[in-house]
């Protein structure tokens, strides 16, 4: 049984959709959704506790042995997203029953939790497959479900939302299945431990410079890099609560994980330094993705697209660190997924809360209601100081650790950003503070309070302060993953 | 060698850029996806043609034949069919849907209703 865990993995959320397709009823959905998040984390957790010293399991899916089945490796670069896809998961299906049933008409409850196991059961996929093409596969079942997800938001601008999102991630996806498409045939493999063997010897081929190009374009879309983010402010915002949380927690951040996996993993370090000055261009956009990313954040008036567009900020910090192309960038690039996945989600889980209660998501919505509702407050204010990186916080640890990362490289111009834009994110967290704690409340009766939802928002920030206080063991698991990538295939 | 002998390339590369340029210049909802497919099928084409051996035959083992087109792209090409097949689906009833609820399938005109709307709020 343990060693088939990564293939179950996948396997269960897969099969859990159609099961929540067949229930139909919408409690019986969620106890679908529910058991799968849970069974989901479960094996998370193992494989993360069997690969946290620098392990490697590798799963022959079928029987067929690699490289010509498709084959599941897990190593500490992977069960780190894994982990946070999955803890994520378990957070929304804590969140999800009081909000769908506000937001969701009740006919379409069971497709929108089969939805979500599908979303999960993608992200989960492109976490954890070894295969090149595999990758491709999981990329379009989660990009599909979140397309379905978004559509079914509380606007009718969430349809509008999702078709722009459809049109530009359809583009990216196939990008990267040409891409995909150059490297087998260039090398006739697919294993991407295989692939990492047979690439060095095709350094200087234009087709394999194309072929990065295409896969970090494609990839650059999925995750909402700047300038290609033109999708995600409306898609973060327009779609249903329980689904932001997941959207905006977990899926920019598995393609920036598949996006580290085949750079380092597949091309190496020396094709994307030299060959090719990706990491420049990646240092470059990291840099205006947080200026700028952060900058339009100050001016945003609805929460929720507030959010969103802190998302493209803090995605920079990632992408800078990706850039970077060392171990010290890397480490520093899977703490603030890590976090920032964290701290995203909750924040995502307040603003339905309040979505909840006043039924609207902009900086008039949330005026004066800290006094109403202390508690799920504290949590927004714990996860905004996350975002601007206070000491004591997650995001502390993760920009400190940036922080240090381009220091020992010399990036000043980058480190100079990178304040300018935590003080940005302060003016932005700021003001949803100011909305929150120093202006009046309307007057008028308060809505019923959610305590799933609530549970589900503090479990996530009480995550982030626990990464705070102990750090160094997260720290040492990037540090291996980023190693481990570093050191060559696998 | 002349560049014509790699017409396949050209090929795809052409309808790739007519679809991208479709989906760009079009506001429209049902072209854009018009566009989105085009752009997927040159691909699609693209994979196909590399696998495809000159002289080789389908890849069924038969003693008479020695050559055979290498099935492994073609197989790939018939996932990522499917899943063009699933995005168009989507799309065209996203499409659908927005007709419902704004009128129209041009992406401007849904727009501004809906900044008519709030303007009027």
């Amino acid at each position: 049984m343990i060693e088939h865990l990564p293939a179950l993995q996948v396997v269960i959320p897969l099969l859990a959709a159609p099961a929540c397709v067949l229930v139909r009823h919408p409690r019986a959905a969620w106890g679908v959704f529910a058991l799968t998040t849970l069974s989901a984390l479960v094996i998370s957790t193992q494989l993360f506790v069997q690969t946290i010293d620098g392990g490697v399991l590798r799963y022959a899916l079928g029987g067929w042995p690699a490289p010509f089945g498709i084959e599941y490796v897990v190593d500490a670069a992977n069960a780190l997203p894994l982990l946070l896809v999955s803890l994520l998961a378990v957070a929304v299906a804590l969140y999800a029953p009081r909000a769908v049933e506000a937001e969701i008409e009740r006919p379409r409850i069971y497709l929108y939790y089969a939805c979500l196991c599908l979303y999960l059961a993608g992200l989960l996929g492109i976490g954890i497959t070894g295969d090149a093409f595999n990758v491709f596969v999981f990329l379009e079942i989660s990009s599909l479900s979140g397309y379905a997800l978004i559509a079914m938001g509380r606007h009718r601008r969430a349809l509008l939302a999702a078709f722009r999102y459809l049109v530009m991630g359809t583009v990216g996806g196939t990008f990267v299945l040409i891409g995909i498409g150059l490297l087998y045939a260039l090398t006739g493999s697919l294993n991407m431990a295989d692939l990492a063997e047979r690439v060095p010897a095709l350094y200087g081929n234009r087709a394999l410079t194309a072929s990065l190009g295409f896969i970090a374009v494609g990839l650059a879309i999925k995750a909402a890099v700047f300038p290609l983010h033109a999708w995600q402010p409306d898609a973060y915002s327009q779609a249903s609560s329980a689904a932001s949380v997941l959207l905006a927690g977990a899926g920019a951040k598995i393609a920036i994980y598949a996006f580290v996996r085949y750079a380092f993993g597949v091309f190496g370090t020396d094709f994307i330094g030299d060959t090719l000055p990706l990491a420049e261009v990646l240092l470059t956009l990291g840099v205006i993705g947080m200026l700028v990313g952060s900058a339009v954040a100050c001016f945003q008036h609805d929460v929720k697209r507030l959010l969103a567009w802190s998302s493209i900020g803090q995605i920079g910090y990632i992408v800078a660190g990706i850039g970077l192309a060392d171990v010290q960038g890397l480490t520093a690039a899977f703490l603030h997924l890590f976090n920032h996945g964290l701290i995203k989600g909750g924040l995502f889980a307040v603003a339905g809360i309040v979505m909840l209660r006043t039924q609207g998501s902009t900086l008039d919505h949330y005026a004066g209601l800290a006094k109403r509702m202390p508690g799920t407050f504290a949590a927004l204010l714990l996860g905004g100081l996350g975002l601007v990186g206070v000491p004591l916080t997650a995001g502390f640890v993760s920009k400190w650790a940036l922080a240090q990362a381009l220091i020992s490289a010399g990036q000043w111009s980058v480190l100079a950003a990178m304040l300018v834009s935590s003080l940005l994110a302060l003016v932005y967290v700021g003001r949803i503070i100011e909305a929150a704690w120093f202006r009046e409340p309307p007057a008028g009766e308060a809505a019923p309070a959610a305590p799933g939802m609530s549970v589900a928002a503090w479990l996530l920030v009480l995550l982030t302060l626990w990464i705070a206080v102990d750090s160094a063991g997260l720290a040492d698991v990037a540090g291996v993953a980023a190693r481990g990538l570093l050191g060559g295939a696998s | 060698m002349s560049l014509l002998s790699y017409y396949n390339y050209w090929i795809a590369i052409v309808l790739m850029m007519v679809g991208l340029y479709v989906v760009m210049s079009h506001a429209n909802l049902v072209k854009k996806m018009i566009g989105l497919n085009v752009f997927q099928v040159a691909v699609f084409m693209l994979f196909i043609s590399l696998g495809k051996v000159r002289g080789g035959t389908a890849p069924i083992l038969d003693p008479a034949f020695t050559t055979y087109s290498h099935p492994l792209p073609h197989v790939l090409i018939l996932t990522a069919i499917v899943v063009g097949v699933a995005t168009t689906a989507l799309g065209l009833a996203l499409a659908v849907r927005i007709h419902e609820a704004y009128g129209t399938t041009e992406e401007q005109d849904a727009l501004k209703r809906d900044d008519a709307e709030s303007g009027a709020r």
